[in-house]
């Protein structure tokens, strides 16, 4: 029975390339996938390709597919990635001036675009899911509208015979669903396949978080060589246990645990994971060990597509001033608040009126508040006073009152810091899938 | 004992709603964290910092619990001031939940 070897090469936009390489080099890979794209992470693509209409694609693509091209190229490894981010089809242009510097030549690289919405969404009336509200009545403060697209554009460029294919907004496991439905010839509609292959991608996704990144708990839950933690990738038959392993040799861990944590991380509903492409189910998944870093996965289905998609709204929302101060020693904690209070009262008195004022005390309650632990009073305390406000000046007068509690605050405050930045807000909506049209488009380097 | 003892927990979030799981160590123990790891339970230990319902799913085949944490307090990852902006350490304010010491012996 045909098996395929699916290796993940990144499971966020900043994460490490040497596993990629490792992977790339010793795992024997059918296909590579890089998952680059988180909800801001596109946002702020959307606001980059204003800056630059060239623009707008993971600042990493370029160093990442120099990484690792031509070991794909030798071993006729694809590449699947979603770092196209706001701007597929000038990564796609980035990715073929890379393979011509490497001197790669006939090499298909394909890009997919169709997920950038924003022109469509103020067309009809479409709701936002968090609020009920209009999204029309979010006006200029939108700045991106990406639909999560499915596998299927991803499955016509490979049907096409692509080699490298650069997508926007797909929906993470749908880079994995397309190249296991393309080999093992499931159609998209063979929902049970497309939910076990959803699994695949699920657990692979976040890269390192299934092979011991994430993971470690000295003494409860030790891993070795998380220095250099190796990425996981999958072998998966037409039927039958998927299992998830790593390159030999690499660090960190594959064990029922890991995969266990991976499985349910960011599910809601283990019946109801829904996708592009499926509504898959976990229910019955059962997870067994199968030998050393290898690990046996099997249960997973899937029922029907929904006929919507989800579309991620991204909306300017204000400002964040914040400023950090520590103080140590007996006595810190009282330095501290004393610290906070005359920050929210200078506040006041310069007439700031920030929408939302928030002070920690990082060692005591920055995490959980007070409600969780029985924090004894530590040697050191770190304050932090976080503000929302409606301008930039405004933020950064919330970080300048922290930060000059260093000659006008209490004794012995060090180590300050401060930072000012605006804020992107994140809320959905649902739009008819038959109003997105994806295309895809190849060009032979 | 906590229930860092017997379990383990890996939280993530999709804007103000958190999911925090709890796998057993020992499958032998899960019928006991059905019992005593109540969606009640949870949403008292976690009032400081959610004050939206707690929805608990099961998953006896792994031994695993699923709690799905509604309305986050400041309003998820990208409107809130919280340093912990993706909730992302609640996995460890879970663990943190006391359980009584007999019934976990194997």
């Amino acid at each position: 029975m045909k098996t395929i070897r699916i290796g993940c090469g990144a499971g966020f936009s900043g994460d490490r390339i040497e596993p990629a390489v490792e992977l790339a080099q010793k795992g024997e890979l059918d296909y590579l996938v890089f998952e680059c794209l988180a909800e801001r992470t596109i946002a702020l693509a959307q606001q980059a390709r204003v800056r630059d209409p060239d623009g707008g694609y993971d600042p990493m693509l370029v160093a990442r597919i120099e990484a690792v091209l031509e070991e794909c190229r030798k071993r006729g490894t694809t590449i699947i990635s979603n770092m196209g981010a706001a701007n597929p089809n000038a990564a796609g242009d980035a990715v073929r001036s890379v393979a011509r510097r490497l001197g790669i030549s006939g090499i298909r690289v394909a890009t997919v675009t169709g997920d950038d919405v924003r022109g469509l969404i103020g067309t009809a009336d479409f709701v936002v899911m968090e609020t009920g509200a209009p999204v029309r009545e979010l006006g200029d403060r939108l700045v991106a509208a990406n639909a999560y697209i499915g596998a299927e554009p991803i499955l016509e460029a490979l049907s096409d015979g692509a080699d490298v294919v650069i997508t926007g907004r797909a929906a993470d496991p749908s880079l994995f669903v397309a190249p296991l439905a393309h080999e093992h010839g499931w159609g998209m509609d063979d929902w049970a396949a497309v939910g076990r292959a959803t699994l695949v991608g699920h657990l692979l996704e976040c890269a390192g978080q299934i092979t011991g990144g994430y993971f470690a708990d000295p003494g409860r839950k030790d891993v070795g060589g998380l220095d250099a933690l190796g990425f996981p990738l999958a072998e998966v038959p037409e039927r039958g246990p998927v299992v998830v392993t790593k390159v030999q040799g690499s660090g960190g861990a594959v064990t029922p645990a890991t995969c266990k944590e991976q499985l349910l991380y960011e599910i809601h509903d283990p019946a109801a994971y829904i996708t592009p492409d499926t509504v898959a189910d976990f229910t019955g998944v059962r997870i067994e060990q199968a030998g050393a870093n290898r690990v046996a996965i099997d249960g997973a289905t899937g029922r029907r597509r929904p006929d919507t998609l989800k579309v991620s709204l991204a909306c300017r929302d204000g400002f964040v001033g914040e400023g950090q101060i520590s103080y140590a020693g007996s006595g810190a904690v009282d330095r501290a608040r004393l610290a906070a209070e005359i920050v929210v009262q200078r506040l006041k008195r310069a007439r700031l009126r920030p929408v939302e004022v928030r002070c920690d005390l990082i060692g005591m309650n920055s995490l959980h508040g007070s409600g969780v632990g029985h924090s004894t009073r530590p040697y050191e305390v770190r304050l932090r006073v976080a503000a929302r406000t409606s301008s930039l000046a405004d933020a950064q007068a919330v970080a300048n009152e922290v930060e000059s509690l260093y000659t006008n605050g209490p004794a012995g405050g060090g180590g300050a810091t401060r930072s000012a930045r605006e804020i992107l807000s994140l809320v959905s909506t649902l739009i008819p899938r038959e109003l997105v049209q994806c295309r895809v488009r190849a060009e032979v380097v | 004992m906590k229930l860092r003892d017997v379990a383990h927990s890996r939280s993530g979030d999709k804007g103000a709603i958190v999911n925090v799981s709890l796998i057993a160590f020992d499958p032998r123990h899960y019928a006991s964290l059905v019992r005593h790891v109540t969606a009640a339970r949870v949403k008292d230990h976690f009032a400081a910092m959610a004050t939206g319902e707690v929805v608990r799913y099961e998953l006896p085949l792994i031994g695993a619990l699923n709690f799905v944490v509604h309305g986050i307090v400041g309003g998820g990852v990208t409107r809130t001031l919280a340093l912990d902006a993706h909730g992302k350490s609640l996995s460890s304010a879970l663990l943190e939940i006391e359980i009584p010491d007999d019934e976990w012996s194997r």
